[in-house]
């Protein structure tokens, strides 16, 4: 186990230093949620719909697909030089690659979140101060999830030719769980509703998380081995 | 220790089906090295990325003493990100080899001293020659002192004093193993020149399959190079198998 976890953690490492050098799927994806966020700011009509009652939807919308774009980047970087066929024929565990590349996305969607929020308050003004903080606990909590799905479909795409398009198709209907979990809970929280009404909810993402993070762990090997 | 048994291995189906690898089998042990020669899709590739446990082949099994830890791998590819550093890449692999860290760091700088990589050890590997990349990728191989060492085509893009150094350092290491006694190493070549001066065995290799596995005996290399031509060039068509 230990060691597991030490190849992981230099799996993520590495690709922590990779992605902060190049940064080319980090901007991308950051430059895609601002894109989202503004046209939907200046796209939407206050006096037909409340922001308050369409702004959970565009937030979790914009995370998702960014998200997409920053998961696609874990294993193609591993396609140059074929540096992927290298880690196969070393002793790293296909569990402690899983989860490096994990780590690695959680931290990347993490970064992207980080600036797609204040974003996101600033275009929608919705009252985000009051509940900051469960407010970032559910946005972790849906993130775990569909950022354990989307490594494990990122690692089954990538030899395709499409990947990018494939990922989407075959992701989405993953990610409707946790979306609706998480649309629903960021609701009643700008509704300045009480967490404790979301419990059912909340229940269902921390359910998603561990089911998908454990299978995901477990069918790993299985994209990555002949 | 490395041993392979009746290895066979088949790509496609029907009448595109290419054999790659065709009852395959040999024993190495410490201090051997054998040289495969074959044209191009002999299946000298295939054969080395199932010795590194990269295809799991239809049918037989490979046996090598110490398991993955115990093997060093140079493909046709470098294996190297190309937006790290020569050093942050073998520091990298050193990792997974659970190489402790404070040995790392003059480890690295061991391997490429030897492979006369030490002055171009902080640049990014987008930024170096194919020969020098070739050169980084073979440090790489080496990081864990490997005992044993399979090689396809080690000396693509070498220039001649790379590849001269390079054969010195396989003399070395061939002789010089982990633990005193020497290490095994595989060598796949198109070239009968570049190999035969390591080589303690030979074998020819041919759509799949060892149509010649011997040792080297007092041959030289010349008389290989015969050998290998009758074996293995002398036929009809194609100036490829597969
Ligand atoms: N992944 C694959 N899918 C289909 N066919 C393959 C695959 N890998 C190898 N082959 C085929 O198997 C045969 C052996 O290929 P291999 O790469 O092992 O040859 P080789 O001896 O290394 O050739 P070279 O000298 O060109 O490197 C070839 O006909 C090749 O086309
Ligand atoms: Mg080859």
């Amino acid at each position: 186990m230990g060691e597991v976890l030490a190849q992981a953690w230099a799996v993520a490492r590495k690709d922590l230093v990779l992605e902060f050098r190049t940064r080319t799927a980090l901007v991308s994806a950051v430059v895609f949620a601002a894109l989202v966020l503004t046209v939907f700011n200046f796209g939407r009509d206050p006096t037909a719909v409340p922001t308050i009652d369409l702004a959970p939807t565009i937030l979790w919308v914009t995370f998702t697909f960014a998200a997409m774009l920053a998961m696609n980047r874990a294993f193609q970087l591993e396609l140059e030089n074929q540096a992927l066929e290298g880690l196969l024929a070393s002793p790293l565990s296909r569990t402690g690659l899983y989860w490096g590349k994990l780590v690695a996305n959680l931290v990347f969607v993490a970064v992207v979140e980080a600036v797609g929020l204040p974003l996101f308050v600033l275009f929608f003004d919705v009252p985000v101060g009051r509940v900051l903080a469960p407010l970032v606990g559910v946005i972790a909590l849906a993130t775990l999830g569909f950022v354990a799905v989307g490594t494990l479909f990122s690692a089954l795409v990538m030899r395709t030719r499409f990947a990018e398009l494939l990922l989407v198709v075959i992701l989405l209907p993953f990610l409707v769980p946790p979306l609706i979990g998480a649309v629903q809970v960021t609701a009643r929280l700008f509704g300045g509703r009480p967490l404790s009404e979301s419990v059912g909810y909340l229940k269902l993402l921390a359910a998603y998380d561990i089911v998908f993070v454990s299978l995901a762990s477990f069918l790993f090997r299985f994209t990555v081995d002949e | 220790m490395l041993s392979a048994e009746g290895l066979r291995h088949t790509f496609g189906e029907g009448r595109g089906q290419v054999v790659a690898l065709d009852d395959v089998s040999f024993t190495l042990t410490s201090g051997q090295t054998l040289a495969i020669f074959g044209p191009n899709g002999a299946g000298k590739t295939t054969l080395l990325k199932v010795l590194a446990g990269l295809i799991r082949p239809q049918a037989g099994s490979v046996r090598i003493a110490g398991g993955r830890r115990a093997i060093g791998w140079i493909g046709h590819e470098t294996h190297l990100y190309e937006h790290l550093t020569v050093r942050e890449n073998l520091l990298f692999w050193a990792s997974l080899y659970g190489m402790p860290a404070p040995r790392r760091g003059p480890r690295a700088a061991e391997v490429l001293g030897r492979l006369g990589l030490g002055d171009r050890a902080d640049r990014p590997v987008w930024s170096l020659s194919r020969g020098l990349a070739q050169r980084a990728s073979i440090a790489k191989a080496l990081i864990h002192d490997p005992s044993v060492l399979l090689l396809d085509e080690p000396f693509t893009g070498l220039d001649l004093a790379a590849a001269a150094e390079l054969r010195v350092l396989l003399g070395e290491l061939r002789g010089r193993g982990a633990g005193g006694g020497g290490r095994v190493l595989v060598l796949a070549t198109h070239n009968v020149d570049e190999g035969v001066e390591l080589a303690t065995d030979v074998a020819f290799q041919r759509r799949g399959r060892f149509v010649h596995l011997a040792p080297l005996g007092g041959r030289g290399p010349s008389e290989i190079a015969e050998a290998y031509r009758r074996a293995v060039e002398q036929r009809t068509g194609g100036v490829t198998d597969g």
